[in-house]
Protein backbone atom coordinates (compact mmCIF):
# COMPACT_ATOMS: atom_id res chain seq x y z
CA UNK A 1 0.00 0.00 0.00
CA UNK A 2 1.66 3.08 -1.27
CA UNK A 3 1.56 6.28 1.54
CA UNK A 4 0.47 9.67 -0.21
CA UNK A 5 2.07 11.57 2.98
CA UNK A 6 4.32 13.85 1.54
CA UNK A 7 7.31 13.78 3.58
CA UNK A 8 9.55 17.19 4.32
CA UNK A 9 12.85 17.20 2.90
CA UNK A 10 15.49 16.01 6.06
CA UNK A 11 17.17 19.24 6.38
CA UNK A 12 13.63 21.47 7.07
CA UNK A 13 12.46 18.48 9.51
CA UNK A 14 16.01 19.25 11.33
CA UNK A 15 15.32 22.88 11.25
CA UNK A 16 11.71 22.49 12.86
CA UNK A 17 12.67 19.50 14.97
CA UNK A 18 15.17 21.99 16.90
CA UNK A 19 12.93 25.07 17.00
CA UNK A 20 10.28 22.37 18.85
CA UNK A 21 13.31 21.02 21.09
CA UNK A 22 13.90 24.69 21.71
CA UNK A 23 10.13 25.62 22.81
CA UNK A 24 9.86 22.60 25.18
CA UNK A 25 13.37 23.48 26.52
CA UNK A 26 12.59 26.62 27.08
CA UNK A 27 8.91 25.76 28.66
CA UNK A 28 10.81 23.37 31.04
CA UNK A 29 13.17 26.06 31.86
CA UNK A 30 10.19 28.20 32.93
CA UNK A 31 8.14 25.58 34.43
CA UNK A 32 11.56 24.61 37.23
CA UNK A 33 12.11 28.06 37.81
CA UNK A 34 8.56 28.79 38.62
CA UNK A 35 8.94 25.75 41.11
CA UNK A 36 11.95 27.08 42.45
CA UNK A 37 9.87 29.98 43.41
CA UNK A 38 7.00 28.52 44.53
CA UNK A 39 9.64 26.20 47.13
CA UNK A 40 11.26 29.14 48.19
CA UNK A 41 7.70 30.84 48.82
CA UNK A 42 6.41 27.21 50.85
CA UNK A 43 9.82 27.59 52.81
CA UNK A 44 9.93 31.12 53.83
CA UNK A 45 6.02 31.04 55.12
CA UNK A 46 6.29 27.91 56.97
CA UNK A 47 8.87 29.42 58.65
CA UNK A 48 6.80 32.75 59.36
CA UNK A 49 3.75 30.60 60.10
CA UNK A 50 6.37 28.39 62.60
CA UNK A 51 5.08 25.36 60.64
CA UNK A 52 6.19 22.46 62.43
CA UNK A 53 5.27 19.34 61.06
CA UNK A 54 6.88 17.18 63.79
CA UNK A 55 4.19 18.26 66.19
CA UNK A 56 1.38 17.88 63.65
CA UNK A 57 2.49 14.06 63.14
CA UNK A 58 2.82 14.04 67.17
CA UNK A 59 -0.47 15.29 67.70
CA UNK A 60 -2.61 13.83 64.67
CA UNK A 61 -3.83 11.54 67.26
CA UNK A 62 -5.60 13.62 68.99
CA UNK A 63 -7.17 15.31 66.13
CA UNK A 64 -8.68 11.88 65.46
CA UNK A 65 -9.18 11.35 69.10
CA UNK A 66 -11.10 15.03 69.42
CA UNK A 67 -13.63 13.18 66.79
CA UNK A 68 -13.84 10.73 69.01
CA UNK A 69 -14.15 12.11 72.03
CA UNK A 70 -17.02 14.28 70.81
CA UNK A 71 -19.02 11.44 70.52
CA UNK A 72 -19.07 9.60 74.30
CA UNK A 73 -21.58 11.03 76.78
CA UNK A 74 -20.11 11.80 80.37
CA UNK A 75 -20.96 8.52 80.96
CA UNK A 76 -18.60 6.89 78.85
CA UNK A 77 -21.35 5.34 76.90
CA UNK A 78 -21.45 6.15 72.70
CA UNK A 79 -24.00 9.04 71.90
CA UNK A 80 -25.82 6.95 69.68
CA UNK A 81 -27.10 5.15 72.61
CA UNK A 82 -28.69 7.58 74.37
CA UNK A 83 -30.29 10.23 71.90
CA UNK A 84 -31.99 12.23 74.64
CA UNK A 85 -28.52 12.65 77.01
CA UNK A 86 -26.96 13.75 73.37
CA UNK A 87 -29.68 16.30 72.41
CA UNK A 88 -30.17 17.28 76.29
CA UNK A 89 -30.19 21.64 75.25
CA UNK A 90 -32.01 20.26 71.67
CA UNK A 91 -35.00 22.95 72.86
CA UNK A 92 -32.36 25.72 73.69
CA UNK A 93 -29.86 25.31 70.71
CA UNK A 94 -32.60 25.22 68.27
CA UNK A 95 -33.90 28.59 69.62
CA UNK A 96 -30.57 29.27 69.19
CA UNK A 97 -30.43 27.71 65.53
CA UNK A 98 -33.57 30.37 64.83
CA UNK A 99 -32.08 33.28 65.92
CA UNK A 100 -29.07 32.55 63.87
CA UNK A 101 -31.17 31.84 60.64
CA UNK A 102 -33.24 35.06 61.56
CA UNK A 103 -29.75 37.04 62.15
CA UNK A 104 -28.97 35.83 58.64
CA UNK A 105 -32.09 36.61 57.12
CA UNK A 106 -32.38 40.49 58.77
CA UNK A 107 -28.13 40.95 57.20
CA UNK A 108 -29.28 39.27 53.86
CA UNK A 109 -32.60 41.21 53.41
CA UNK A 110 -30.88 44.81 54.75
CA UNK A 111 -28.14 44.39 52.89
CA UNK A 112 -29.67 43.42 49.67
CA UNK A 113 -31.90 46.32 49.91
CA UNK A 114 -28.64 48.76 50.40
CA UNK A 115 -26.95 46.62 47.44
CA UNK A 116 -29.86 47.37 45.49
CA UNK A 117 -29.87 51.35 45.51
CA UNK A 118 -25.79 51.26 45.60
CA UNK A 119 -25.33 49.13 42.21
CA UNK A 120 -26.87 51.05 39.72
CA UNK A 121 -24.28 53.86 40.95
CA UNK A 122 -21.60 51.39 40.41
CA UNK A 123 -22.71 50.18 36.80
CA UNK A 124 -20.85 51.70 34.13
CA UNK A 125 -23.94 51.64 31.30
CA UNK A 126 -26.00 53.50 33.79
CA UNK A 127 -23.93 55.92 34.90
CA UNK A 128 -21.48 57.24 32.98
CA UNK A 129 -19.81 60.03 35.38
CA UNK A 130 -16.79 58.36 36.54
CA UNK A 131 -16.75 59.95 40.23
CA UNK A 132 -19.93 58.58 41.55
CA UNK A 133 -19.12 55.32 40.01
CA UNK A 134 -15.64 55.83 41.70
CA UNK A 135 -16.68 56.26 44.78
CA UNK A 136 -19.84 53.74 44.98
CA UNK A 137 -17.28 51.03 43.88
CA UNK A 138 -14.52 51.89 46.83
CA UNK A 139 -17.20 51.80 48.87
CA UNK A 140 -18.69 48.67 47.92
CA UNK A 141 -14.83 46.78 48.19
CA UNK A 142 -14.68 48.36 51.53
CA UNK A 143 -17.59 46.72 52.95
CA UNK A 144 -16.50 43.38 51.31
CA UNK A 145 -12.73 43.99 52.03
CA UNK A 146 -13.09 43.77 55.92
CA UNK A 147 -14.32 40.15 57.23
CA UNK A 148 -17.50 40.90 58.82
CA UNK A 149 -15.98 39.45 61.94
CA UNK A 150 -14.22 42.52 62.55
CA UNK A 151 -17.25 45.25 61.89
CA UNK A 152 -19.45 42.54 64.42
CA UNK A 153 -16.15 43.36 67.31
CA UNK A 154 -16.58 46.44 66.59
CA UNK A 155 -20.44 46.97 67.01
CA UNK A 156 -20.43 45.14 69.89
CA UNK A 157 -18.49 47.58 71.25
CA UNK A 158 -20.94 50.39 70.18
CA UNK A 159 -24.42 48.49 70.35
CA UNK A 160 -24.03 46.11 73.35
CA UNK A 161 -23.93 42.15 73.17
CA UNK A 162 -26.44 40.35 71.41
CA UNK A 163 -27.84 39.73 67.87
CA UNK A 164 -28.45 43.40 66.75
CA UNK A 165 -24.39 43.80 66.05
CA UNK A 166 -24.26 40.61 64.40
CA UNK A 167 -27.44 41.52 61.61
CA UNK A 168 -25.67 44.63 61.67
CA UNK A 169 -22.12 43.21 60.33
CA UNK A 170 -23.86 40.72 58.52
CA UNK A 171 -25.73 43.74 56.57
CA UNK A 172 -22.45 45.33 55.88
CA UNK A 173 -20.70 42.68 54.19
CA UNK A 174 -24.06 41.22 52.62
CA UNK A 175 -23.95 45.35 50.69
CA UNK A 176 -19.98 44.88 49.65
CA UNK A 177 -20.52 41.12 48.22
CA UNK A 178 -24.22 41.79 46.40
CA UNK A 179 -23.78 45.26 45.62
CA UNK A 180 -20.28 44.35 43.23
CA UNK A 181 -22.42 41.15 42.03
CA UNK A 182 -25.46 43.15 41.07
CA UNK A 183 -23.58 45.93 39.28
CA UNK A 184 -22.18 42.98 37.17
CA UNK A 185 -25.87 42.02 36.23
CA UNK A 186 -26.49 45.33 35.36
CA UNK A 187 -24.00 46.04 33.31
CA UNK A 188 -24.56 42.85 30.81
CA UNK A 189 -28.65 43.81 30.55
CA UNK A 190 -30.19 44.52 27.23
CA UNK A 191 -29.83 48.85 26.79
CA UNK A 192 -32.49 48.78 24.01
CA UNK A 193 -35.42 48.73 26.99
CA UNK A 194 -33.67 51.43 29.01
CA UNK A 195 -32.58 54.02 25.92
CA UNK A 196 -36.69 53.06 24.53
CA UNK A 197 -37.77 54.58 27.38
CA UNK A 198 -35.04 57.52 27.85
CA UNK A 199 -36.42 58.75 23.83
CA UNK A 200 -40.00 58.68 25.13
CA UNK A 201 -38.95 61.02 27.97
CA UNK A 202 -38.94 58.68 30.70
CA UNK A 203 -37.14 60.21 34.45
CA UNK A 204 -33.84 58.24 35.46
CA UNK A 205 -36.35 55.76 37.69
CA UNK A 206 -38.58 55.38 35.74
CA UNK A 207 -35.79 53.67 33.06
CA UNK A 208 -34.70 51.71 35.86
CA UNK A 209 -37.95 50.60 36.86
CA UNK A 210 -39.22 49.53 33.64
CA UNK A 211 -36.13 48.60 31.77
CA UNK A 212 -34.16 47.53 34.07
CA UNK A 213 -35.38 45.95 36.48
CA UNK A 214 -37.41 43.25 34.42
CA UNK A 215 -34.30 42.09 33.18
CA UNK A 216 -32.35 41.65 36.33
CA UNK A 217 -34.91 40.79 38.84
CA UNK A 218 -34.48 37.17 38.61
CA UNK A 219 -30.61 37.31 38.77
CA UNK A 220 -30.65 39.54 42.05
CA UNK A 221 -33.23 37.32 43.95
CA UNK A 222 -30.91 34.18 42.99
CA UNK A 223 -27.77 35.97 44.08
CA UNK A 224 -29.50 36.51 47.43
CA UNK A 225 -30.34 33.20 48.03
CA UNK A 226 -27.07 32.46 47.68
CA UNK A 227 -25.92 35.30 50.22
CA UNK A 228 -28.65 33.90 52.18
CA UNK A 229 -26.89 30.56 52.51
CA UNK A 230 -23.10 31.97 53.10
CA UNK A 231 -24.84 33.89 55.81
CA UNK A 232 -26.26 31.52 57.72
CA UNK A 233 -22.61 29.74 57.74
CA UNK A 234 -21.24 33.14 58.68
CA UNK A 235 -24.40 33.94 61.55
CA UNK A 236 -23.32 30.45 63.07
CA UNK A 237 -19.64 32.40 64.19
CA UNK A 238 -21.05 35.24 65.34
CA UNK A 239 -21.63 34.27 68.73
CA UNK A 240 -17.74 33.54 68.91
CA UNK A 241 -17.71 37.53 69.80
CA UNK A 242 -20.54 38.24 71.28
CA UNK A 243 -22.70 39.14 68.29
CA UNK A 244 -25.88 36.11 68.97
CA UNK A 245 -26.57 33.07 67.46
CA UNK A 246 -25.78 29.92 67.88
CA UNK A 247 -21.86 30.50 68.31
CA UNK A 248 -21.76 31.32 71.98
CA UNK A 249 -22.88 28.06 72.79
CA UNK A 250 -20.82 26.50 70.48
CA UNK A 251 -17.61 28.25 71.51
CA UNK A 252 -18.70 27.53 75.40
CA UNK A 253 -19.04 24.00 74.79
CA UNK A 254 -15.58 23.87 72.79
CA UNK A 255 -13.62 25.77 75.63
CA UNK A 256 -14.82 24.03 78.21
CA UNK A 257 -14.78 20.73 77.05
CA UNK A 258 -18.16 19.06 77.01
CA UNK A 259 -17.43 17.21 74.37
CA UNK A 260 -20.93 15.57 73.91
CA UNK A 261 -22.26 18.83 73.13
CA UNK A 262 -19.34 20.05 70.38
CA UNK A 263 -20.69 17.29 68.50
CA UNK A 264 -24.48 17.71 69.01
CA UNK A 265 -24.24 21.31 68.38
CA UNK A 266 -22.36 21.07 65.33
CA UNK A 267 -24.47 18.26 63.93
CA UNK A 268 -27.36 21.06 64.23
CA UNK A 269 -25.63 23.48 62.30
CA UNK A 270 -24.61 21.16 59.35
CA UNK A 271 -28.12 19.43 59.49
CA UNK A 272 -29.58 23.43 58.78
CA UNK A 273 -26.99 24.94 56.53
CA UNK A 274 -27.39 21.46 54.39
CA UNK A 275 -30.99 21.90 54.45
CA UNK A 276 -30.78 26.24 53.64
CA UNK A 277 -28.42 24.62 50.72
CA UNK A 278 -30.35 22.42 49.72
CA UNK A 279 -33.91 25.27 49.96
CA UNK A 280 -31.92 27.72 48.11
CA UNK A 281 -30.73 25.64 45.47
CA UNK A 282 -33.48 24.51 44.23
CA UNK A 283 -35.43 28.28 44.49
CA UNK A 284 -32.45 29.49 42.65
CA UNK A 285 -33.11 26.58 39.98
CA UNK A 286 -36.42 27.89 39.51
CA UNK A 287 -35.56 31.59 38.92
CA UNK A 288 -32.73 30.33 36.42
CA UNK A 289 -35.48 28.16 34.40
CA UNK A 290 -37.91 30.76 34.84
CA UNK A 291 -35.36 33.27 33.86
CA UNK A 292 -34.59 30.81 30.30
CA UNK A 293 -37.94 30.16 29.81
CA UNK A 294 -39.22 33.44 28.85
CA UNK B 1 -43.53 64.89 30.02
CA UNK B 2 -46.19 62.70 29.31
CA UNK B 3 -47.59 60.28 32.71
CA UNK B 4 -47.14 56.29 31.33
CA UNK B 5 -50.95 55.87 32.26
CA UNK B 6 -52.08 58.73 29.54
CA UNK B 7 -50.28 56.06 26.75
CA UNK B 8 -53.46 53.95 27.64
CA UNK B 9 -56.73 55.59 27.92
CA UNK B 10 -58.28 52.80 26.77
CA UNK B 11 -56.78 50.07 29.29
CA UNK B 12 -60.57 48.95 30.31
CA UNK B 13 -60.99 48.32 26.91
CA UNK B 14 -57.20 46.40 26.04
CA UNK B 15 -57.97 44.04 29.07
CA UNK B 16 -61.40 43.24 27.90
CA UNK B 17 -59.90 42.13 24.69
CA UNK B 18 -56.81 40.54 26.03
CA UNK B 19 -58.42 38.79 29.10
CA UNK B 20 -55.71 35.88 29.24
CA UNK B 21 -52.57 37.61 28.80
CA UNK B 22 -54.23 40.35 31.87
CA UNK B 23 -55.33 37.62 34.40
CA UNK B 24 -51.87 36.03 34.09
CA UNK B 25 -50.15 39.32 35.05
CA UNK B 26 -52.45 39.64 37.90
CA UNK B 27 -51.98 35.93 39.13
CA UNK B 28 -47.61 37.47 39.23
CA UNK B 29 -48.97 40.24 40.57
CA UNK B 30 -51.01 38.46 43.52
CA UNK B 31 -47.95 36.08 44.31
CA UNK B 32 -45.37 39.19 44.21
CA UNK B 33 -47.63 41.15 46.67
CA UNK B 34 -48.02 37.87 49.02
CA UNK B 35 -43.86 37.20 48.18
CA UNK B 36 -43.53 40.48 49.79
CA UNK B 37 -45.92 40.66 52.77
CA UNK B 38 -44.27 37.43 53.74
CA UNK B 39 -41.29 38.51 53.89
CA UNK B 40 -42.11 41.91 55.93
CA UNK B 41 -44.17 39.83 58.02
CA UNK B 42 -40.78 37.92 58.58
CA UNK B 43 -38.10 40.81 58.82
CA UNK B 44 -41.26 42.56 61.87
CA UNK B 45 -41.04 39.23 63.78
CA UNK B 46 -37.06 38.77 63.83
CA UNK B 47 -36.50 42.59 64.65
CA UNK B 48 -38.81 42.25 67.46
CA UNK B 49 -37.30 39.02 68.54
CA UNK B 50 -33.67 40.09 68.08
CA UNK B 51 -34.65 43.23 70.30
CA UNK B 52 -34.22 46.14 67.99
CA UNK B 53 -35.26 49.24 69.06
CA UNK B 54 -34.57 52.55 68.11
CA UNK B 55 -33.21 53.59 71.26
CA UNK B 56 -30.35 51.05 71.04
CA UNK B 57 -29.55 51.73 67.42
CA UNK B 58 -29.83 55.41 68.16
CA UNK B 59 -27.15 54.97 70.66
CA UNK B 60 -25.04 52.64 69.18
CA UNK B 61 -24.74 54.66 66.30
CA UNK B 62 -23.88 57.99 68.21
CA UNK B 63 -21.09 55.40 70.11
CA UNK B 64 -19.59 54.40 66.02
CA UNK B 65 -19.64 58.11 65.77
CA UNK B 66 -17.17 58.71 68.71
CA UNK B 67 -15.27 55.64 67.42
CA UNK B 68 -14.92 56.78 63.91
CA UNK B 69 -13.79 60.24 65.06
CA UNK B 70 -11.03 58.57 67.06
CA UNK B 71 -9.75 56.45 64.36
CA UNK B 72 -8.29 59.14 63.20
CA UNK B 73 -5.37 59.82 61.60
CA UNK B 74 -4.69 56.13 61.95
CA UNK B 75 -1.45 55.57 63.76
CA UNK B 76 0.22 52.18 65.10
CA UNK B 77 1.63 53.76 68.24
CA UNK B 78 5.13 51.65 68.83
CA UNK B 79 3.92 48.42 67.47
CA UNK B 80 4.38 48.93 63.42
CA UNK B 81 6.60 46.03 63.90
CA UNK B 82 4.90 43.87 65.50
CA UNK B 83 1.68 44.62 63.40
CA UNK B 84 4.05 43.80 60.19
CA UNK B 85 4.79 40.63 61.22
CA UNK B 86 1.79 39.48 62.17
CA UNK B 87 0.88 40.76 59.01
CA UNK B 88 3.19 38.25 57.20
CA UNK B 89 2.24 35.61 59.57
CA UNK B 90 -1.20 35.98 58.22
CA UNK B 91 -0.08 35.87 54.98
CA UNK B 92 2.08 33.35 54.73
CA UNK B 93 -0.79 31.56 56.97
CA UNK B 94 -3.18 32.00 53.91
CA UNK B 95 -0.62 30.94 51.42
CA UNK B 96 0.55 28.00 52.86
CA UNK B 97 -3.25 26.81 53.58
CA UNK B 98 -4.61 27.48 50.10
CA UNK B 99 -1.48 25.45 48.38
CA UNK B 100 -2.05 22.36 50.93
CA UNK B 101 -5.85 22.72 50.17
CA UNK B 102 -5.02 22.81 46.80
CA UNK B 103 -2.73 19.59 46.63
CA UNK B 104 -5.53 17.19 48.99
CA UNK B 105 -8.33 18.69 47.35
CA UNK B 106 -6.85 17.30 43.34
CA UNK B 107 -7.43 13.80 43.83
CA UNK B 108 -10.45 14.13 46.08
CA UNK B 109 -11.95 16.21 43.21
CA UNK B 110 -11.45 13.45 40.85
CA UNK B 111 -12.90 10.98 43.63
CA UNK B 112 -16.06 13.51 44.10
CA UNK B 113 -16.41 13.56 39.75
CA UNK B 114 -19.08 11.52 38.21
CA UNK B 115 -17.36 11.20 34.98
CA UNK B 116 -14.14 10.29 36.42
CA UNK B 117 -15.45 7.85 39.42
CA UNK B 118 -18.24 5.50 38.38
CA UNK B 119 -18.04 4.15 41.23
CA UNK B 120 -21.34 5.99 42.63
CA UNK B 121 -21.06 5.07 46.59
CA UNK B 122 -17.71 6.66 46.50
CA UNK B 123 -18.64 9.48 44.79
CA UNK B 124 -21.82 10.22 46.84
CA UNK B 125 -19.32 9.42 50.11
CA UNK B 126 -17.01 11.95 48.54
CA UNK B 127 -19.69 14.54 47.86
CA UNK B 128 -21.04 14.45 51.41
CA UNK B 129 -17.79 14.37 53.30
CA UNK B 130 -16.97 17.53 51.40
CA UNK B 131 -20.18 19.49 52.24
CA UNK B 132 -20.06 18.50 55.83
CA UNK B 133 -16.66 20.27 56.07
CA UNK B 134 -18.28 23.04 54.23
CA UNK B 135 -20.96 23.31 56.67
CA UNK B 136 -18.28 23.92 59.26
CA UNK B 137 -17.16 27.83 59.69
CA UNK B 138 -13.07 28.32 59.66
CA UNK B 139 -12.99 29.76 62.67
CA UNK B 140 -14.25 26.90 64.19
CA UNK B 141 -12.29 24.91 62.55
CA UNK B 142 -9.28 27.05 63.84
CA UNK B 143 -11.13 25.95 67.61
CA UNK B 144 -10.63 22.32 66.95
CA UNK B 145 -6.98 22.29 65.53
CA UNK B 146 -5.64 24.09 68.31
CA UNK B 147 -6.34 21.21 70.52
CA UNK B 148 -4.46 19.15 68.08
CA UNK B 149 -1.28 21.64 67.65
CA UNK B 150 -1.48 24.43 70.26
CA UNK B 151 -2.10 28.11 69.88
CA UNK B 152 -0.38 29.74 67.07
CA UNK B 153 -0.29 30.13 63.31
CA UNK B 154 0.19 26.32 62.54
CA UNK B 155 -3.31 26.03 63.70
CA UNK B 156 -4.55 28.56 61.07
CA UNK B 157 -2.47 26.96 58.85
CA UNK B 158 -4.45 23.95 59.10
CA UNK B 159 -7.57 25.59 59.60
CA UNK B 160 -7.71 27.04 56.21
CA UNK B 161 -6.86 24.20 54.96
CA UNK B 162 -9.25 21.93 56.13
CA UNK B 163 -12.08 24.63 54.94
CA UNK B 164 -10.94 24.96 51.96
CA UNK B 165 -10.55 21.32 51.21
CA UNK B 166 -14.51 21.51 51.38
CA UNK B 167 -14.87 24.55 48.36
CA UNK B 168 -11.90 23.29 46.54
CA UNK B 169 -13.38 19.58 46.23
CA UNK B 170 -16.64 20.76 45.08
CA UNK B 171 -15.21 23.66 42.46
CA UNK B 172 -12.74 21.02 41.10
CA UNK B 173 -15.11 18.08 40.65
CA UNK B 174 -17.55 20.69 38.80
CA UNK B 175 -14.49 21.69 37.16
CA UNK B 176 -13.97 18.09 36.33
CA UNK B 177 -17.23 17.11 35.22
CA UNK B 178 -17.61 20.05 33.09
CA UNK B 179 -14.83 18.99 30.88
CA UNK B 180 -14.94 18.10 27.68
CA UNK B 181 -15.47 14.25 26.64
CA UNK B 182 -13.76 14.02 23.63
CA UNK B 183 -10.12 14.25 24.49
CA UNK B 184 -10.74 11.13 26.47
CA UNK B 185 -12.43 9.27 24.66
CA UNK B 186 -9.64 9.58 21.89
CA UNK B 187 -7.21 8.68 24.50
CA UNK B 188 -9.72 4.84 25.42
CA UNK B 189 -10.37 4.13 21.94
CA UNK B 190 -6.50 4.00 20.79
CA UNK B 191 -6.23 1.78 23.35
CA UNK B 192 -4.92 3.78 26.88
CA UNK B 193 -6.22 2.94 29.84
CA UNK B 194 -8.77 5.09 32.43
CA UNK B 195 -5.64 6.47 33.97
CA UNK B 196 -4.28 7.71 30.70
CA UNK B 197 -7.71 8.98 30.06
CA UNK B 198 -7.48 11.16 33.30
CA UNK B 199 -3.97 12.45 32.53
CA UNK B 200 -4.02 12.86 28.71
CA UNK B 201 -7.49 13.74 28.13
CA UNK B 202 -8.65 15.56 31.21
CA UNK B 203 -5.78 17.00 33.71
CA UNK B 204 -4.47 19.25 30.54
CA UNK B 205 -8.14 20.98 30.51
CA UNK B 206 -8.65 21.48 33.58
CA UNK B 207 -5.75 22.47 34.98
CA UNK B 208 -5.86 26.04 33.55
CA UNK B 209 -9.30 26.32 35.69
CA UNK B 210 -8.29 25.04 39.11
CA UNK B 211 -5.31 26.70 39.09
CA UNK B 212 -7.19 30.47 38.53
CA UNK B 213 -10.01 29.20 41.00
CA UNK B 214 -7.62 28.46 43.37
CA UNK B 215 -5.50 31.84 43.32
CA UNK B 216 -9.13 33.36 43.86
CA UNK B 217 -9.06 31.46 46.74
CA UNK B 218 -5.64 32.76 47.64
CA UNK B 219 -6.73 36.26 48.08
CA UNK B 220 -10.22 35.48 49.76
CA UNK B 221 -8.04 33.15 52.52
CA UNK B 222 -6.25 36.34 53.02
CA UNK B 223 -9.42 37.82 53.96
CA UNK B 224 -10.24 34.59 56.58
CA UNK B 225 -7.02 34.15 57.81
CA UNK B 226 -6.81 37.99 59.83
CA UNK B 227 -9.37 36.63 61.71
CA UNK B 228 -8.70 33.78 62.96
CA UNK B 229 -5.92 35.02 65.29
CA UNK B 230 -9.66 36.28 67.16
CA UNK B 231 -9.29 32.47 68.74
CA UNK B 232 -5.55 32.32 68.99
CA UNK B 233 -4.34 30.97 65.47
CA UNK B 234 -2.20 33.37 64.97
CA UNK B 235 -2.02 36.26 62.44
CA UNK B 236 -3.38 40.05 62.91
CA UNK B 237 -6.68 39.08 64.05
CA UNK B 238 -5.19 39.06 67.69
CA UNK B 239 -4.00 42.25 67.88
CA UNK B 240 -7.01 43.85 65.79
CA UNK B 241 -8.82 42.21 68.77
CA UNK B 242 -7.24 43.10 71.47
CA UNK B 243 -6.76 46.78 69.72
CA UNK B 244 -10.90 46.69 69.94
CA UNK B 245 -11.08 45.48 73.19
CA UNK B 246 -9.14 47.85 74.64
CA UNK B 247 -10.65 50.75 72.38
CA UNK B 248 -7.20 51.86 70.91
CA UNK B 249 -9.55 53.28 67.82
CA UNK B 250 -6.19 54.71 65.92
CA UNK B 251 -4.36 51.33 65.95
CA UNK B 252 -8.02 49.81 64.76
CA UNK B 253 -8.20 52.05 61.56
CA UNK B 254 -4.19 51.10 60.94
CA UNK B 255 -4.92 47.78 60.96
CA UNK B 256 -7.69 47.32 58.82
CA UNK B 257 -6.16 50.07 56.55
CA UNK B 258 -3.28 47.33 56.06
CA UNK B 259 -5.08 44.49 56.01
CA UNK B 260 -7.13 46.75 52.97
CA UNK B 261 -3.37 47.48 51.42
CA UNK B 262 -2.33 43.90 51.69
CA UNK B 263 -5.74 42.19 50.80
CA UNK B 264 -5.41 44.61 47.53
CA UNK B 265 -2.08 43.73 46.60
CA UNK B 266 -2.85 39.85 46.43
CA UNK B 267 -5.54 40.50 44.58
CA UNK B 268 -3.49 42.40 42.23
CA UNK B 269 -0.56 39.64 42.17
CA UNK B 270 -2.96 36.67 41.75
CA UNK B 271 -4.76 38.52 39.10
CA UNK B 272 -1.35 38.68 37.23
CA UNK B 273 -0.60 35.18 37.90
CA UNK B 274 -3.62 34.36 36.61
CA UNK B 275 -3.15 36.55 33.71
CA UNK B 276 0.24 34.86 33.09
CA UNK B 277 -0.34 31.28 33.38
CA UNK B 278 -4.10 30.94 32.32
CA UNK B 279 -4.47 33.29 30.32
CA UNK B 280 -7.60 35.37 29.96
CA UNK B 281 -10.40 33.00 28.54
CA UNK B 282 -10.73 31.05 31.75
CA UNK B 283 -13.14 33.28 34.08
CA UNK B 284 -14.22 31.27 36.87
CA UNK B 285 -17.03 32.51 38.96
Amino acid sequence: MSHATIRLPDHQIELLSAGYRRELAQRRRMALVGFVILMLAVLLSGFVAEVRPGVLFENIGKFTSYFGRIFYLDTGALVFTDIGEWFWGFWKWGKQLIDTLLIAYLGTLFGAIFAFLICFSAAINLTPQAGIRFAARRYLEFCRTVPEIVFALIFVVAFGLGPVPGVLAIMIHTIGALGKLFAEVVENIDMKPVEGIVASGGTRWQSIRYGVLPQVLPNFASYALLRFEINVRGASVMGFVGAGGIGQDLIEAIRKFYYSDVSAILLMIIATVMVIDIATERLRHRLITMEQGR
Amino acid sequence: MIPPRDLFPDRAAVSARHPAIMAGSRRAQIIGWALVALLVALTVLSLSRLEFSFARLGSGLVQLGTFLGLMIPPSPGAQLATFSKALAETVAIAFLGTLLAAILSFPIGFLAARNVMTNRVVQFMTRRFSDSIRGVDTLIWALIWINVVGLGPFAGVLAIMTSDIGSFSKLYSEAIESVDRKPSEGVISTGGSSLHAVRFGIIPAVLPVLISQTLYYFESNTRSATIIGIVGAGGIGLHLAEMIRTFEWDRVAFIILMVLATVALIDFVSSRLRLALVGQRTTPV
